[in-house]
């Protein structure tokens, strides 16, 4: 089965504090970036599937050089082939804009099946199933198993509230959102980065692409204005002091609250 | 202003809490306008819903199918896209049911779409201006909504409070016959229930709940024996599951547990709005986090900054020592 998986570089809410500066951005300065969590997952997904089916795994992002290292680390992870979709006229884009660009590339390949993180960091949950609307193919969110049951169908596993699941059959082909925890990563080292670190990644645009006109700044509908720090609400009231005196206060805390039996 | 609908959650034959949030986010759209509810369903259920509706609602829009008896998204989103007029907003729970329905369903639409909307600042010029979050909670950004074809907005649950409203006395318009034959490429199956594990973090009155922040499995035992110590159990977030550190059964959120425990110890956890989700009934938050900004100290009861690897020890000996 040919797989393709959407990956995107975000900076990396494990690694840091979200700071803003003073124009209502966020200070990007010391932000370490790295691959989309769920994207992740998506990845080794594809390559389990691949390793059980036969088959071949590209990554995809849309974006610009800087992005390129994180497409070297899922080859490093195994990906065949990855992609760069970069163009100045994809600026600005919102997600119907991001979903289009994507859309133009899946339908110069032959995909059987599509994969995107749930969720980005920064994002909004929203491109995955925006692209199968505009392939006119079926999608499935939330997705924690997927099994190939041939006939051009899937297996799958959605996840729902309570920590329920829900067993779909979808025909390929489809796009698929990942949701994290479905797998275990592999790790990747720096030995490996290095082995594909002179792999050329090809870089296409809007011209090669043929990319309708949701892509780019001027037809986002969707803007992000600015950032801003949430308002406190009731805040925690903060205990201070050595760690002795916090200790002790908080010990009477748990046990006028009900905490120590 | 456009016309503005309101897509009903339900079970059982009863409308999610949700309904009422939505009717508090379209009264600040456009506190002039009664929204109309939109409600897909099948049979005796679907009724039961769409006559309760009638009392907060002044039209409720009634499309049942057979094929929509249960909420599979590819098939209700065929029913929105044939029945919601081009141009409206419409208001969408954002829960696992509507991150499945709605980007789709905006394209179909033609409209824009907004996800996990926390309130609307204002609306006018064709335009909404609107409030969400990034980044897990740490930041909130203002976001501008070009709604002149229309919009798809979902709503963040518990962010819109109700307000007490007169009865509606509304009435059911049936829409089913616009809908035709449903059939999509995914079928529902069955539903499989959440593993029970070995410990149900349900019964305990005190929990001592671990993050991402406890960085590795060895760490885990670290908050085991000041749960030991305390009486208590040892919960967790999501990415403690997802690196296997944890059974699924033990995570706290809207895709794991509720709880209601007295007392709930945020051990190297941000605070993100899923997590919090699943702490229900107001119990005591002591929060313990390194990063003096972390979200979870908006909502805690008392917070304490320190790195949790060399505070819950020492905390663990104190109590001991007693
Ligand atoms: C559809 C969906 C459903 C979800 N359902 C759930 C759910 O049910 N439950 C859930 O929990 N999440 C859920 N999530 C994930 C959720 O969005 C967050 O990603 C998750 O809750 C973050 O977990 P965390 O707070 O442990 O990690 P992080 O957000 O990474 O926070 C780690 C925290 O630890 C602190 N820290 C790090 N090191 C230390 C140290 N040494 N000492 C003290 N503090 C330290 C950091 O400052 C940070 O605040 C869901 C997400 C999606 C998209
Ligand atoms: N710029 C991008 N390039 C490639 N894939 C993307 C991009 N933005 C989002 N995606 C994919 O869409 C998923 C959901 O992102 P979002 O809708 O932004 O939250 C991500 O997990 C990625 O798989």
């Amino acid at each position: 089965m040919e797989i393709l998986v959407c990956a995107k570089r975000v900076p990396d809410t494990s690694e840091n504090e979200i700071e803003l500066n003073g124009d209502g951005d966020i200070d990007r300065d010391e932000l370490v970036y790295s691959v989309n969590e769920a994207d992740n997952y998506a990845v080794e997904e594809a390559l389990e599937i691949v390793e059980r089916t036969g088959g071949t795994v590209t990554v995809v992002t849309v974006g610009g050089d800087e992005d390129e290292e994180i497409l070297r680390r899922e080859m490093a992870m195994g990906a065949r082939q990855a992609v760069l979709l970069s163009d100045d006229a994809f600026n600005g884009s919102d997600g119907r804009g991001i979903a289009a660009i994507l859309a133009a590339f899946v339908k110069k390949g032959h995909y059987e099946l599509i994969l995107t993180g749930v969720q980005a960091d920064d994002g909004a949950g929203q491109v995955g199933g925006m692209l199968a609307a505009m392939l006119d193919c079926p999608f499935a969110s939330l997705v924690t198993s997927i099994e190939v049951l041939g006939g051009g169908k899937l297996k799958i596993s959605r996840e729902i509230e309570g920590g329920n699941k829900e067993i779909n059959e979808i025909d390929l082909p489809c796009v698929l959102s990942i949701q994290t925890g479905i797998n275990e990563p592999r790790y990747v080292g720096m030995r490996g980065i290095r082995q594909v670190a002179s792999v050329p990644i090809p870089t296409l645009g809007k011209a090669d692409l043929g990319v309708n006109g949701y892509a780019g700044e001027a037809a986002a509908r969707v803007k992000r204005m600015d950032y801003f720090v949430p308002p406190a609400g009731k805040g925690a009231e903060m205990l201070t002091g050595s760690q002795d005196e916090v200790i002790a206060k908080l010990i009477d805390l748990l046990k006028a609250k009900g905490g120590l039996q | 202003m456009p016309r503005i609908f309101a897509y009903i959650v339900h079970k059982a034959g009863v409308a999610d809490d949700s309904a009422a949030e939505l009717l508090a986010a379209a009264a600040k759209i456009d506190a002039a306008q009664s929204p109309t509810a939109v409600v897909t369903g099948h049979g005796a259920d679907l009724d039961a819903v769409c006559q309760s509706l009638c009392a907060s609602f002044r039209e409720v829009w009634r499309i049942g199918n057979e094929s929509l008896a249960y909420p599979n998204a590819e098939l209700v989103r065929k029913a929105l896209a044939a029945v919601v007029p081009a141009g409206s907003i419409l208001l969408v729970p954002h829960a696992h049911f509507g991150t499945d329905l709605s980007p789709g369903l905006s394209i179909k639409l033609n409209a824009a779409y907004v996800p996990d909307v926390l309130d609307i600042e204002s609306a006018g010029g064709g335009a909404l201006k609107m409030v969400r979050q990034e980044f897990g909670g740490q930041v909130s950004a203002h976001v501008r909504c070009d709604i002149s074809s229309g919009a798809v907005i979902n709503i963040r649950p518990g962010a819109f409070k109700p307000a007490a409203s007169p009865p509606a006395g509304g009435q059911v318009i049936d829409q089913s016959a616009r809908v035709g034959v449903l059939t999509c490429g995914r079928r529902y199956l069955q539903t499989v229930a959440a593993e029970t594990g070995d410990v149900d973090i349900k019964k305990y009155p005190a929990l001592v709940s671990i993050g991402r922040g406890i960085q590795e499995q060895d760490n885990v035992s670290i908050a085991q024996e000041l749960a030991d110590a305390m009486g208590a159990a040892v919960s967790c977030s999501r990415p403690v599951v997802d690196a296997k550190w944890m059974e699924k059964s033990r995570q706290v959120g809207s895709s794991g547990q509720t709880v209601k425990p007295k007392v709930y110890m945020a051990c190297g956890i941000s605070g993100s709005f899923q997590h919090l989700a699943g702490i229900q009934g107001s119990p005591f938050i002591v929060a313990i986090n390194k990063n003096p900004k972390a979200p979870i100290f908006r909502v805690a009861d008392v917070g304490i900054v320190a790195d949790l690897l060399e505070f819950l020890p020492e905390l663990t000996s104190k109590i001991r020592g007693k």
